[in-house]
């Protein structure tokens, strides 16, 4: 069966299957066991976020799904194609084509204009030898940073580097984007940028897969994993996750309060700045 | 069509990764910088001396052998010096035993007072020389004849003349049948020979006055005179050791010299010194070679040190190259090329600056330099063991970069 499907694409098959995943380190005579057993599926077209505390094993299972690192045990499909056989040249062959990454701290090259680190990735591909620029252009335009092109990233917002981050992600066509805290680094209002731009590639039909911490952020997502000492503690869509109501709803009574605040405040004369900043949720 | 690319792409971002860093790549190059400058011009010297030294050779003969009698230490007080010069019938039985010499003529040297009209001059040197010595020496007649078997034979005073002669008896300019008063007789002159345009090497330079007369009329000149030296000609210039050999065995049966005894006799081929020479100027270029060798060791491993570097500067750059799908072999080709731009670079300011002391020895006045230059296979060497260099040296760093785990690389600061 897996011999059969080693090589081609299984257009049915889910993007991202992962079947009792487990990842040790040895740290010295102690064995950790950051995956613990993670069973997983994402189908293609799946916009997917992936919380956790610290040390919960999110981040091993994202370098895992994005073919940077290999389980101790367990089986990864990639678009059905088993990755656990798989040497260190073929892994470099599936990152090019089929994965697009974004980091928290963006991973510009420094020296570079914007273009050239989109079309970095097409250095290493085969497929994209002609017409790179081309392409990346056009990335680059998507991602609405058509007039910076030829800018370098110190030259450039943090938004807007990590908007580059996503036009690199994107110029091969990957078959998922990995997300590794995109707005880790970024204020609010940068973040709901960023956010909105995934939003609307994954109405485009990109399967998106997203690790954060924030609430907020996770909202944007169909479907919440969340992990728990390297196992799925839990696995619902976004409405239905206790949690994320529960955040939602601790929202909706902060405004609440803050909207009483200012009603206090303005009848009792104070000024309206104070009470402002006494409102704001942290 | 990928790696072309690939490694276009490289020169250029290695070319940046210099630029960006100029102080240190120079330091950094600087060994192999001074290492092929100093062989370059080294090589050049040596070429260019070389080249002088030859054409020197070249206009002299390059069959050309000298025959003459010698006194080694182990004869000394047993025979004398008038007995071991060379004898006219030992000349004879040279040219007749020895395959390998195509001419020979003896040279016997008199001095005379020479007379014309009422120019005198005293003790001039007048040379014996059979007829066979135009074809030796390579000087032909430009006027009249040259000597023959007859004048020879016969011991004719017939006497071959110079230019420099011509000038200083103010003789006309066509002197043929002109009749010169040497050591009282007369000698008809016969002939005017050509001065042949030698250096001072070979004690030219200066031209003098010159007279000759055949070897027999000579030696009723000068009957307490001897023969000075021979001159041969061998058949080729490779023939060298061939002729030595050949001369002196026909010497030594003609002594009756024992095989343990010392000769009293020399035979100088200075087609010998050319090949000693051309091995001497060999070894000399093999030995710049070889601390051009030493120097790019020593350059090598400042390109090692500084790739090192450079691949644990650029570990989170490296990280994330892996991470877009750069192939542990493409990472590999990245570093190396870059070690090997680096090195080619110092190469070419190398070869540069020995450019530079090249055309400063060409300067330097009286010095055989003037044709120093550098030979295209040096320029091919530098540039070959330079590349050499750096992939040699920068194959380690790049195996370390090419090897690196892309999440370790990621998460270095």
């Amino acid at each position: 069966m897996l011999g059969l499907r080693r090589t081609k694409d299984q257009p049915d098959a889910p993007a991202i299957r992962v079947q009792g995943l487990e990842k040790v380190y040895k740290m010295g005579v102690e064995k950790v066991r950051a995956l613990d057993g993670v069973d997983l599926e994402i189908a293609a077209g799946e916009f997917v976020a992936i919380m956790g505390a610290s040390g919960s094993g999110k981040s091993t299972l994202m370098n895992v799904l994005g073919c940077l690192d290999r389980p101790t045990a367990g089986e990864y499909e990639l678009a059905g194609i088993p990755t656990r056989k798989m040497s260190a040249t073929r892994l470099a062959k599936v990152r090019n084509e089929r994965i697009g990454f974004i980091f928290q701290t963006f991973e510009l090259l420094p020296r570079s204009s914007a273009i050239q680190n989109v079309m970095l990735p097409m250095i290493y591909s085969k497929k994209h030898t002609f017409g790179a620029r081309g392409r990346a252009k056009s990335a680059l335009r998507r991602v609405g940073l058509g007039d910076r092109m030829r800018h370098r990233p110190n030259q450039l917002s943090g938004g807007q580097r990590q908007r580059v981050a996503v036009a690199r992600s994107m110029v091969n066509d990957p078959a998922i984007l990995l997300a590794d805290e995109p707005t880790g680094n970024l204020d609010s209002n940068t973040t709901t940028e960023i956010i909105r731009l995934f939003t609307e590639l994954h109405n485009e039909g990109q399967t998106i897969v997203i690790v954060t911490h924030e609430e907020e952020v996770a909202g944007y997502a169909d479907r919440i994993v969340r992990l728990r000492d390297g196992r799925v503690f839990s696995d619902m869509p976004t409405g239905e996750d206790p949690l994320h109501l529960a955040f939602l709803q601790t929202i909706a009574s902060t405004a609440a309060r803050r909207a009483q605040n200012k009603d206090v405040a303005k009848t009792e004369n104070e000024p309206e700045s104070k009470a402002q900043t006494e409102g704001m949720p942290a | 069509m990928i790696i072309v690319r690939l490694i276009m792409q490289t020169v250029v971002l290695a070319l940046g990764q210099i630029l960006a860093n100029k102080v240190r790549s120079m330091l950094t190059t600087l060994g192999i910088v001074i290492g092929v400058a100093a062989v370059v011009a080294t090589v050049a010297a040596i070429d260019g001396l070389r080249g002088f030294v030859l054409d020197e050779f070249e206009t002299f003969g390059t069959n050309k052998v000298f025959i003459d009698g010698s006194l080694p230490q182990s004869w000394r007080g047993r025979i004398s010096w008038r007995e071991v010069q060379l004898q006219p019938e030992e000349v004879d039985a040279i040219i007749e035993h020895a395959p390998s010499v195509t001419a020979i003529s003896p040279q016997w040297r008199a001095s005379a007072r020479v007379d014309f009209e009422n120019i005198v001059l005293d003790s001039a040197p007048i040379v014996g020389i059979r007829p066979q010595w135009h074809e030796v020496e390579n000087r032909q007649v430009t006027l009249g004849r040259p000597f023959n078997m007859v004048d020879e034979e016969q011991r004719r005073y017939v006497i071959l003349v110079n230019e420099q002669a011509i000038e200083e008896l103010n003789l006309p300019t066509s002197p043929l049948g002109e009749f010169l008063l040497v050591g009282g007789r007369r000698f008809l002159i016969v002939g005017v020979v050509e001065t042949l345009d030698l250096s001072g090497m070979f004690g030219g330079g200066d031209s003098r006055a010159e007279f000759f007369v055949p070897f027999s009329t000579a030696v009723i000149l000068n009957p307490n005179g001897w023969i000075n030296y021979a001159t041969a000609t061998m058949e080729s210039p490779e023939a060298a050791e061939e002729t030595r050999a050949e001369i002196d065995f026909v010497l030594r049966t003609v002594r009756k010299l024992d095989p343990d005894e010392d000769a009293t006799f020399d035979v100088e081929i200075p087609q010998e010194y050319v090949e000693q020479f051309e091995s001497l100027s060999a070894g000399l270029v093999a030995g710049a070679t070889g601390i051009v060798g030493i120097s790019l060791l020593v350059g090598g491993i400042g390109i090692m040190n500084i790739m090192l570097v450079s691949v644990s500067e650029r570990t989170r750059e490296i990280g994330l190259r892996k991470a877009v799908g750069a192939r542990p072999l493409v990472i590999l080709i990245q570093f190396l090329t870059e070690a090997v731009v680096l090195c080619l670079l110092g190469g070419a300011v190398g070869i540069a600056i020995g450019q530079g002391i090249i055309f400063g020895l060409q300067q330097i006045p009286n010095a055989p330099l003037e044709n120093a230059s550098m030979p295209i296979w040096a320029v091919g060497l530098a540039v070959g063991f330079c590349a050499m260099t750096g992939v040699v040296f920068g194959v380690f760093p790049a195996i370390k970069a090419a090897r690196l785990d892309p999440i370790v690389a990621l998460r270095h600061d």
